[in-house]
């Protein structure tokens, strides 16, 4: 009893997360689950139909297109959004001046809200006046259409997408340069390695766990790329960025079809599960 | 990272949070007798529209004097109808008692039981026989009527007048054909850089909409007339495509830039720099409104070589949950504010007085019947535009025969945004291809519906 009293306060703000997580994150994971089974169109009785939903979900045309989108957009995301804010976290540590300065420059992209962000972009990459074309126009090299084709649109997403993320995943890699006892890096140099020998014998090896653990955030984040497509493309030009998150959106709201939407979401959430049990496992293993 | 908290579940979350309030059903004060009943009603101008918000309120003041014991309250929304909170709130108990519906949501509505089965209160509208008949029909299932209409319109071509004579066009002899549209196009984009002759849809379902639009007016089909297959791998639908291609590509007058979702091409349209675009009447009175365009510079034909024009419109529909009092005072504030001539939103002495623009035909929900008749002569006694500028499409619509939207309408509309925006993307683009593939995709979605 003399345990709980003191831990009262404790108790009081477990509780209040505990009630948070159930009403926004449990109770509409399970809802999903069980609307998953079911056809429904809000007003009357649900009906269960079994698999239905995810047969339905599965002959959507663009079924395949999505995923193999979303798939395409995780691995150049991961190119992109992964070695990117390594480095830029790598130079920060490194740099002796303007360091906060800095910092705060690299940001700023996540404080701005994500529409302004990615508003901001539809006019970088406006095939006219837009600015990455005067760009290319002053290094007299041909424009791009950069969202307007199927060839260059999903690219194109993966830049706004590293752009807007980058700056909570440099902080985080920068706290656990920072981390490093300094006096490895000392052992090193008196051993004779260079900057790349360090970093691959001292920096990578200490900061395994981290970049363990944010390659497992990244994937799970980027496999349910959403805004970019909405609000660049429509998942144009020719379905080339269509996303799994976007054609569930579809099914929801546009074809008022709530229990395909569900079927794909269970289906993705899956998908992503059975990746973080792998990546959880490969982690355990490597601590133990 | 951010996106990881939730976006898994955003179709779950929209879905959960608004049934929060699942249970409660539309206000009624009724207590012991049928006189005192509260109604919500949807579309009350935003707060940003003060003169036609003051408007809508003093109709209220006005209904609720004329019926005493009925209570309106009214909800401002933007848009009045938006397909992504539809369902969640009439599961959530947020609907309106009075609520509109686009045409192409009447089926899903309806077939949903979202709306309430009205049959028995059409009378209480008194001009409800003047209706479009083919309107009504729409609205109409196994007998039973589901909605008021509201709104119709058919499709034309939008074309910005200024243009015209800075190109050295005739803006009184817009184009009838599609020979000359593109001749037209050609013209406006040869201005200079930014011109662009002729505007179109490429994504977020607007390119399937306009190229079904298209497809109609060249008299094709998107669908056989059993509804279980695609029908628009068609000499009409090819030459809808090839004609698009052929613009954007040979005679470079659709700009470099494609256009995703409704608010783009119009913005564009607002901008004063689009030459031409398919488009009902009330594109007009929006790209003046909602996007600033000059109100004189603005004009719309008959659609080219038109053999028929895809319908759209809208209509009023009563909360399924609604009480027998509710459902009868929300027909009759139906009845008040949008069916009487000289008032409410056909009160055009007030919208002239107001600042409206007036004079657009942007409504044809009567027809040419006595009530249609009345309000146009009232529409042209009041007008605040140039009433001219439109009449070459008054006259079209009177002779193109009205198209219904195809059934499963956005899974279609989605799955043609793909060949419209491979001939606007890829100059390479093969039309013969492009439409074997969305036929087979479309094929696929009608056996999966069944």
């Amino acid at each position: 009893m003399g345990i709980f009293r003191r831990n009262l306060t404790a108790y009081g703000f477990l509780c209040a997360a505990l009630f948070c997580f159930t009403v926004f994150a449990w109770y509409p994971m399970v809802r999903e689950f069980i609307l998953s089974f079911q056809r429904t169109d809000l007003i009357n009785p649900p009906e269960w139909v079994g698999l239905d939903n995810f047969k339905a979900a599965v002959a959507d045309p663009a079924f395949g297109e999505a995923w193999l989108n979303t798939l395409e957009f995780t691995a150049l995301a991961l190119l992109c959004g992964y070695a990117v804010p390594f480095v830029v976290a790598l130079v920060l540590n490194e740099l002796r001046h303007a360091r906060a300065y800095l910092r705060f420059v690299v940001y700023l992209p996540v404080m701005l809200p994500p529409i302004v962000a990615v508003l901001l972009f539809r006019w970088f990459y406006d095939p006219g006046p837009g600015l990455f074309n005067q760009i290319l126009g002053f290094f007299h090299l041909p424009a791009l259409a950069w969202l307007d084709s199927s060839s260059t649109a999903l690219i194109s997403l993966v830049l706004v997408s590293t752009w807007m993320n980058m700056g909570s995943a440099t902080l985080i890699y920068l706290a656990a340069l920072q981390n490093i006892p300094p006096e490895l890096y000392e052992a090193a140099e008196l051993d004779g390695a260079g900057i790349l020998k360090r970093i691959r014998h001292v920096t990578i090896p200490q900061t395994r766990l981290i970049l363990l653990l944010m390659l497992m955030l990244q994937i799970v984040a980027t496999m349910q790329v959403f805004i970019e497509p909405y609000m660049l493309t429509g998942g144009g030009p020719e379905n080339a960025t269509v996303s799994v998150a976007y054609l569930m959106y579809q099914f929801a709201f546009s074809q008022m079809n709530y229990g395909q939407a569900g079927a794909l979401g269970m289906m993705l959430m899956l998908a992503l599960l059975v990746f973080a049990a792998l990546q959880l496992r490969t982690t355990r293993e490597d601590q133990a | 990272m951010r996106r990881s908290t939730g976006l898994l579940l955003v179709t779950a979350l929209g879905i959960s949070a608004t049934a929060c309030g699942s249970g409660e059903s539309p206000r009624s004060s009724a207590s012991g007798g049928a006189a005192n009943v509260t109604i919500t009603v949807a579309c009350q101008p935003a707060k940003t529209a003060p003169k036609d918000r003051q408007a809508w309120d003093d109709d209220v003041a006005a209904f609720m004097k004329a019926h005493p014991g009925v209570t309106v309250k009214s909800t401002d929304q933007q848009p009045c109808f938006d397909p992504k909170t539809f369902g969640p709130k009439l599961a959530g108990g947020q609907m309106e008692t009075v609520f509109v519906v686009p045409m192409t949501n009447y089926g899903d509505v309806i077939a949903q039981g979202q709306a309430l089965d009205i049959t028995q209160y059409t009378s209480l509208v008194k001009n409800w026989n003047d209706l479009r008949p083919d309107h009504r029909e729409l609205l109409t299932k196994d007998g039973k009527v589901y909605g008021v209409p509201n709104v119709h319109y058919s499709v034309g071509l939008v074309y910005n007048r200024a243009l015209f004579t800075k190109a050295g066009l005739d803006p009184d002899n817009p184009p009838k054909t599609w020979a000359e549209v593109r001749e037209a196009a050609k013209k406006i984009a040869g201005l200079g850089a930014g011109y662009v002759g002729y505007g179109e849809y490429s994504g977020g379902n607007t390119g399937g909409w306009h190229f079904t639009q298209a497809v109609y007016g060249r008299g094709g089909a998107v669908l056989t007339p059993d509804g279980k297959k695609a029908a628009f791998n068609s000499p009409e639908g090819k030459a809808v495509l090839q004609n698009l291609h052929d613009m954007r590509w040979v005679d470079n007058s659709m700009g470099s830039k494609l256009l995703v979702g409704w608010e783009s091409l119009m913005m564009a349209m607002g901008s004063g720099k689009v030459g031409m675009m398919l488009g009902a009447p009330d594109v007009v009175t929006d790209v003046v409104t909602k996007f600033k365009g000059n109100v004189g510079d603005y004009g719309i034909t008959g659609f080219p070589e038109a053999k028929a024009s895809l319908s759209g419109g809208e209509a009023y529909m009563i909360n399924p949950k609604a009480t027998p009092e509710q459902a009868k005072a929300g027909m009759e504030w139906i009845d008040f504010r949008f069916n009487t001539v000289g008032k409410g939103r056909f009160d055009f002495a007030r919208g002239k007085a107001i600042g409206n623009p007036v004079g657009v035909p942007d409504n044809a929900v009567y027809g040419d019947s006595p009530t249609g008749k009345a309000i146009q002569e009232d529409r042209v006694k009041n007008a605040s535009l140039p009433v001219a500028n439109y009449q070459t499409y008054v006259d079209a619509a009177a002779t193109i025969p009205p198209k219904a939207e195809p059934p499963h309408a956005q899974e279609l509309y989605a799955i043609l945004d793909v060949p419209m925006s491979g001939v606007l993307s890829r100059k390479d683009a093969s039309v013969d291809q492009l439409l074997a593939d969305a036929e087979a995709k479309a094929n696929t979605m009608l056996a999966a519906k069944g």
